[in-house]
């Protein structure tokens, strides 16, 4: 799969697997966790500097951005002024116009209001922007978000930090056909499995945070769901047998005594 | 020697230089200026501008980066 390349508005991505830095235990296992995942884009979220505590070490101090492409999100923001505000804060703070757009309309659910998210992403795509919005497993609004200009489209497969896994395949495949940018299944993984099936439905990319570094060895984890995306890809790349419900013998019945 | 003002800084008080920059700001809380975004009274701040901004008494600034964050 050497030429399997993944392309998001002209900018090539080497790894299908992208991860989130929140909730490991230091830098160091972030870092490790990183590597081990084989992932070049990480995602990252825009917040306050400590300006009392200057021993405080810097997330990017680990990870290289000539190394990884860093993703700022906006997680954290229920509405579209505030969605819009840490875009161009990120923009400022970073070197590129990449955003992993976030506006959340349930705190209990963290499920997207994608109502939100269509207005924030306009007014950033206008700015110059490239949004890459993370939204419901609802194929109209994916529609609606090429329509506007996202390169790429980012359902749920369930809440994030859920670990659910893919709850509604059957969308998620809808939105794979209909939708002719990039899909990225964006939060609700839990392990190696789930993003294997991901990978299968036939989406381009899995990202993912809770998943790997909650898990007991986020490390090992890491590495697991390289493998489980590679190998989902690859199986979806192969073509899976159609479903039968009854068997169809292996072993040719001719030669037989 | 120029007279203190107080500003907000991240959301605490303190006082400053009348005369000081966001630049100066940045240096005397040793923040790297390098991936970190300045919001002077909310407006974005360019890089290249920190050293020519000037503090007034009562301004508010917020400085932010990068953190571990994901999905």
């Amino acid at each position: 799969m050497t030429d399997d390349r993944l392309i998001i508005a002209g900018r090539e991505f080497k790894s299908r697997l992208w991860v989130g830095t929140g909730k490991y235990k230091d830098f160091a296992e972030t870092k490790k966790a990183i590597e081990a995942s084989g992932a070049d884009v990480v995602t990252v979220a825009v917040r306050r500097v400590n300006i009392t505590d200057h021993s405080k070490e810097n997330l990017l101090d680990y990870l290289d951005p000539k190394k990884y492409i860093i993703l700022p999100n906006t997680a954290g923001c229920y509405n579209v002024e505030d969605a819009v505000r840490y875009a161009r804060l990120a923009r400022a703070a970073g070197v590129s116009d990449l955003i992993k757009l976030e506006v959340l309309g349930d705190e209990r659910t963290l499920f997207p209001d994608t109502a939100g998210l269509i207005e924030a992403a306009k007014i950033l795509i206008k700015e110059g922007f490239i949004v890459l919005p993370y939204t419901n497993d609802d194929p109209i609004v994916a529609q609606k978000l090429v329509d506007i200009g996202c390169p790429v489209v980012m359902p749920l497969a369930a809440p994030i930090g859920s670990g659910l896994g893919i709850r509604n395949p059957y969308n998620l495949k809808i939105i794979m056909e209909m939708i002719k940018v990039p899909i990225i299944v964006d939060a609700g993984v839990g392990t190696a499995s789930d993003a294997a099936f991901a990978m299968e439905l036939g989406a381009d990319a899995v990202l993912m945070n809770t998943a790997i570094a909650g898990a007991q060895d986020p490390i090992a984890m890491a590495e697991a769901m390289k493998y489980a995306v590679y190998a989902g890809r690859l199986a979806y790349k192969a073509g899976r047998i159609p479903r039968k419900l009854y068997a169809t013998a292996s072993s040719p019945i001719e030669g037989m005594l | 020697m120029a007279e203190a003002i107080q500003i907000q800084v991240n959301g605490e008080q303190r006082g400053c230089r009348a005369d000081a920059t966001v630049g100066d700001l940045l240096r005397e809380l040793a923040i790297k200026i390098e991936r970190v975004a300045v919001e002077l009274n909310l407006e974005i701040l360019d890089r290249k501008d920190f050293d020519h901004r000037s503090l007034k008494q009562g301004d508010r600034v917020e400085i932010l980066s990068f953190i571990g964050g994901g999905v």
